[in-house]
This record gives structure tokens, C-alpha cells and sequence, in this order.
């Protein structure tokens, strides 16, 4: 169970696929426009409950509750060697190749 | 009240005019015309009000650096003689790390000023971080509305780094899967706050923008001796190269060539959920920057400020390759690491420069911060998760949304010019669509907003069976 108060993360639909605008690509039609935000939690609640919470603006949103002190877990990503051809090029290039010797 | 996306989007006009404090009516004129100059000036705001403004909010006098071994590069592959001096402003180093933080210091004081307890704005971009930061020196509440997601709930590396940035400045984040609905819960939360639009667009936006112009002047003739020849700005919704050429103007009288830069991402829909994960530019792209120079007015304000067709010489494309490109080349042999999508124009001035001969001086106008997420090593291994073919060869074999293509030599890293009369008059037909008449100031209006001349003008009125009227 998660408690009232802690810093947590919702998700909401905002628009139902047919309330969307006409004016949209069929796959994004299709499917409901959503929105995540971040609140402390108004009462004690599991994960995937309707809940409501309480922005950092003093906001009030309402949403399924996904997460507790949801976290930055962006990274640099997976190692791109290229990355290391790109150097080469452009050392060999500018210098003419003396990088290898 | 009544809030569906029918009834929110028929309130429009009454939340913008509360929630931005100008009332846009007063500037319409005629068919199609408005006094553009007039919304500029009564905002007030001159230049050195400006700088002083930014001064005290850790805005504006960064570093112009020049970039000698990768003028050096270009040189290598030019014809004699030819390959200008290549310099960037590094405009990362303004607090939150982007250009944006000029505009975002302007449109808080404003909002302070005006008595607002709080800010929004609607972007994925770095104006969010930059909102927040001005917002936290200002003690203004903020929201920042995000398209972040596509409907898995799979984010964009370089937009969840940027949520990031504007908690850590203090600000609330929302957050929204792809569609331009955004914009319906926007108005939802500036009517339910009743805090101030700090839109990129308000002449606010813009007029912060004029003191990087300035100083790219200015730092110029302190480092070469005289003014550049070419400035290159990175082009998405013309709000860059709109306050950059203005703030040119205000200092010199000079004609010095401004070119648009913009990420080639042709093919793909801006508002596609299955597209939206296939790019690695999520700003300074066609995506933007095409239907904006064509329809400016398709902001989140009645009348944009940004109108970059006023003010653009020439206009260029790169493609996502050349730019990861020249942002590893920024580190590799300028030592200096940095945020990709701020050097597309870096990408862009590369070619350029190989046109001008060596005694040439052309200015990349930004840098922006770079960290996880927001860097070419994620978005590069991001693209590759997501089935995008990486491999060196000839750029403009890049397929966007398919492949990722470096110059497999130096050579092959070219800017490609777009058709700017072909843009003035898709723009002109646009604007005049549906009309049997347009009066005399429509005339002179269409023929600044595309720089053109009357006789230009004219001639594609006529095509159309449309009168002036007497």
C-alpha cells in the first residue's frame, strides 16, 4: 500500500480515441490522449487505484496511480561505437591520419 | 461549466486575452493585415532595458567562441581560398542552459509585473527549463505542459531529460501523449490557475530574443574586428531568427545575411503516435519550422510575434546524421560538449562556410545544455532501439524515421537549400485563400511579411483573380 502523502506519479485520460479531433493521423485517432503529472498522494491507495492528488501548484488532478517517488532513470543509452568512427574521421581528416600512428 | 473539448476550445480567445494581457483585437486591420510593429512596441521593452533585465536574472552575455579547428575541417574541403571563419555563441552557458532563457526572462518579469502568481507554457523543449528557472528568481509559481509520451507510455530521451530540468528548477510538469489536443488542456489549466501564457510568441518572447542579436554584432567586432557576414539560426517556430535579426538591426545598418537552419525530418507527421518515437529532433526541424514560416499565426496566441519570413535571407536543411555529426566534431575538436539539436545550425554553417572565401566571418547563434537523455550518444542509441538504421555513407540518403546517416567523408556534409519563393508564395496563397479583395495596407502587409515587393505580390493576386482594392 502506498500512503497518504507520499510523492507519487498518475495517469489520466484526457480524450477518449472518438473525442479526438478530426484532424489527426488515423493511428493517433485511435488511441486516447493521455497525461501523466506528479502529486502528493490525498489518501492511502495500491498502485492502479483511481486516486487524487495534489500538485506542486496546489493543484487537485485525479488519476490511476502508477508509481511511488517515481525516479529519473534516463540514461546516455546503450554504447554507440560509431560514435568512435565519427572521431576517427574527423582526427584523420584535420590531422591527416596521424591519430594512428 | 461546461468543460468539453468543444466548449474549452469556443472559450479560447477570452482565456488568452486573460492569461497573456493583450488584447490582439486591437492590431487587426484590414482582410488579412495587422500591425505587427505596433504589438511589438506597445509592449515596451527597449534594448537596453532588456539587457539590463537579463543582466540581473542570469541571462545573456555569453561567450562568442571561435571554433578554429573545425573552420580548419572545413577549409580541408573547400576550394582554395574559400572556408569563412566558423564562431558560436555559446548560449548554453545562460542559467538552464539554452537561448531560451532570454525569452523566458522577458515574459516572467512581465508576468510579475502584471501581478500573476504563476506561469505557463506549452513545450517539449528547452523553454521549459528556461520558464522554470525564471520563474523560481521571480517566485512565480509555474506548469509546464509536455507532449512526451506516445500512447505506450514511451518517451522521448530528450524530452523526459528536459521534464527533469524544470523540476529541478521547481515546476510542476504535465505531461501528454502525442496530439495538438494539448492545447485543450492548456487552456484547461490557464483557466483553472489563471496564471499567465508565457507563450513563445507574445512579442514578450520575441523581444528577449533582440539582446542575442546584439551581442552577436558586438562580440564580433570585439574578436575580428568588424561585423559578421552571415549569422545561421536554427529554425523551428521563427522566434529565434525573428528576435535575432531584430536585434541585428538595432545595431548596425548593415545588411548581414540571415540563414534559417532546420533538421530535415520529411515524411514524418508531427502528430502521428507511431511517428513520434522515430525522430531524434524533437525541435529545430521541417516538422516546425515549414508550417510555421507559412502560417505563423498558428501559435497558441491569436497574432504570433515570431514571423521569420520577414527577416530570413535563406533557408537550409540538414539532415539528423550531419548533425550528430558536427555535435561530436563540437566536442572531439572544440573540446566543447554540447546538446544536439542547438547545433543543426552548426551543421548547417559547416557547408556554408566552405562558400565563402577564408576572410569571411559566420556566427552559429546558440549552444544548448547537454546531459543523460539530451545527448547525441542517447538519442542515437534511442533511434537504434527503435529499428532506425545507423550507418556512415551519404547524408542525403537519410530517410527520416528509417535511417540515420553520417558523412562517410567530410565532403558529403552539405546544407541543402530549401525554395524560399516557393515558401513566400505558398504563404501568400494561404493568406489570401477564399478572397475576392484585399486592401491597399493587405498588399503592403503581405509584401513585408514575405519580403518581397509589391509587384511580386501583385502578380500572384492577379494570378488568382483577386483585386486591390482602390
Amino acid at each position: 500500500m502506498i500512503k497518504k502523502n507520499t510523492w507519487v506519479k498518475i495517469k489520466k485520460t484526457i480524450l477518449k480515441p472518438e473525442e479526438r479531433t478530426g484532424n489527426i493521423p488515423e493511428e493517433t485517432k485511435k488511441v486516447p490522449l493521455l497525461m501523466w503529472v506528479k502529486g502528493y498522494l490525498l489518501e492511502n491507495a495500491n498502485i492502479g487505484d483511481e486516486v487524487e492528488i495534489n500538485t506542486l501548484t496546489g493543484r487537485k488532478e485525479t488519476g490511476k496511480l502508477l508509481e511511488a517517488n517515481p525516479a529519473y532513470m534516463h540514461t546516455y543509452g546503450k554504447f554507440v561505437p560509431e560514435i568512435l568512427d565519427i572521431d576517427r574521421l574527423l582526427k584523420d581528416t584535420l590531422f591527416g591520419g596521424e591519430t594512428n600512428e | 461549466m461546461n468543460n468539453s473539448y468543444e466548449a474549452v476550445i469556443a472559450r479560447k480567445n477570452d482565456i488568452m486575452r486573460k492569461s497573456v494581457g493583450i488584447d490582439y483585437s486591437q492590431y487587426e486591420q484590414d482582410y488579412i493585415s495587422f500591425d505587427f510593429e505596433k504589438m511589438i512596441n506597445d509592449c515596451g521593452f527597449g534594448l537596453d532595458e532588456i539587457r539590463k533585465i537579463q543582466a540581473e536574472s542570469g541571462v545573456g552575455q555569453t561567450p562568442l567562441k571561435e571554433c578554429k579547428n573545425i573552420t580548419a575541417l572545413a577549409r580541408k574541403v573547400s576550394k582554395p581560398g574559400y572556408g569563412a571563419r566558423i564562431f558560436i555563441k555559446d548560449e548554453a552557458l545562460n542559467d538552464s542552459g539554452s537561448f531560451k532563457a532570454r525569452r523566458a526572462s522577458i515574459s516572467c518579469y512581465q508576468a510579475k509585473k502584471m501581478g500573476y502568481k504563476g506561469v505557463i507554457a506549452a513545450t517539449s523543449g528547452n523553454y521549459g527549463a528556461a520558464v522554470a528557472s525564471q520563474a523560481a528568481k521571480y517566485g512565480l509559481k509555474c506548469i509546464i505542459v509536455q507532449e512526451c509520451y506516445d500512447s505506450e507510455g514511451i518517451g522521448q530521451p530528450e524530452i523526459i531529460e528536459k521534464a527533469r530540468a524544470c523540476e529541478a528548477y521547481g515546476a510542476e510538469v504535465v505531461q501528454l501523449s502525442v496530439g495538438p489536443e494539448l492545447f485543450y488542456k492548456f487552456l484547461l489549466l490557464l483557466e483553472e490557475t489563471g496564471y499567465f501564457n508565457a507563450s513563445l510568441y507574445t512579442p514578450y518572447g520575441i523581444k528577449g530574443i533582440e539582446s542575442l542579436g546584439a551581442e552577436l554584432i558586438e562580440d564580433s567586432i570585439r574578436l575580428t574586428g568588424k561585423e559578421p557576414d552571415m549569422v545561421v539560426v536554427t529554425n523551428a517556430g521563427g522566434g529565434n531568427l525573428t528576435g535575432t535579426a531584430r536585434g541585428i538591426k538595432q545595431v548596425t545598418d548593415n545588411k548581414i545575411e540571415i540563414v534559417g537552419s532546420s533538421v530535415n525530418l520529411k515524411g514524418l507527421h508531427m502528430a502521428s503516435d507511431t511517428d513520434f518515437n522515430k525522430k531524434s529532433f524533437t525541435t529545430g526541424h521541417t516538422g516546425f519550422g515549414i508550417p510555421f514560416i507559412m502560417n505563423p499565426d498558428r501559435s497558441d496566441v491569436p497574432r504570433s510575434a515570431a514571423r521569420a519570413l520577414r527577416y530570413i535571407d535563406r533557408y537550409v536543411t540538414v539532415n539528423q546524421g550531419e548533425v550528430f555529426f558536427m555535435t561530436e566534431a563540437l566536442s572531439i575538436l572544440e573540446g566543447i560538449e554540447r546538446g544536439p539539436a542547438g547545433n543543426t545550425s552548426l551543421a548547417a554553417a559547416f557547408s556554408l562556410a566552405q562558400e565563402l572565401p577564408v576572410d569571411k566571418v559566420i556566427i552559429v547563434q546558440e549552444t544548448e545544455y547537454t546531459s543523460a537523455g539530451k545527448h547525441h550518444q542517447a538519442q542515437l542509441a534511442f533511434a537504434r532501439d527503435n529499428g532506425i538504421c545507423i550507418y556512415f555513407g551519404n547524408p542525403q540518403d537519410e530517410i527520416p524515421g528509417r535511417s540515420i546517416v553520417f558523412p562517410k567523408d567530410i565532403s558529403l556534409l552539405k546544407a541543402v537549400d530549401l525554395d524560399l519563393e516557393e515558401i513566400k508564395t505558398k504563404y501568400i496563397y494561404n493568406h489570401i485563400k477564399g478572397l475576392k479583395q484585399i486592401s491597399k495596407r493587405d498588399l503592403e502587409f503581405l509584401t513585408i511579411e514575405t519580403n518581397t515587393s509589391i509587384e511580386f505580390v501583385k502578380n500572384l493576386l492577379t494570378h488568382k483573380n483577386i483585386e486591390v482594392e482602390a
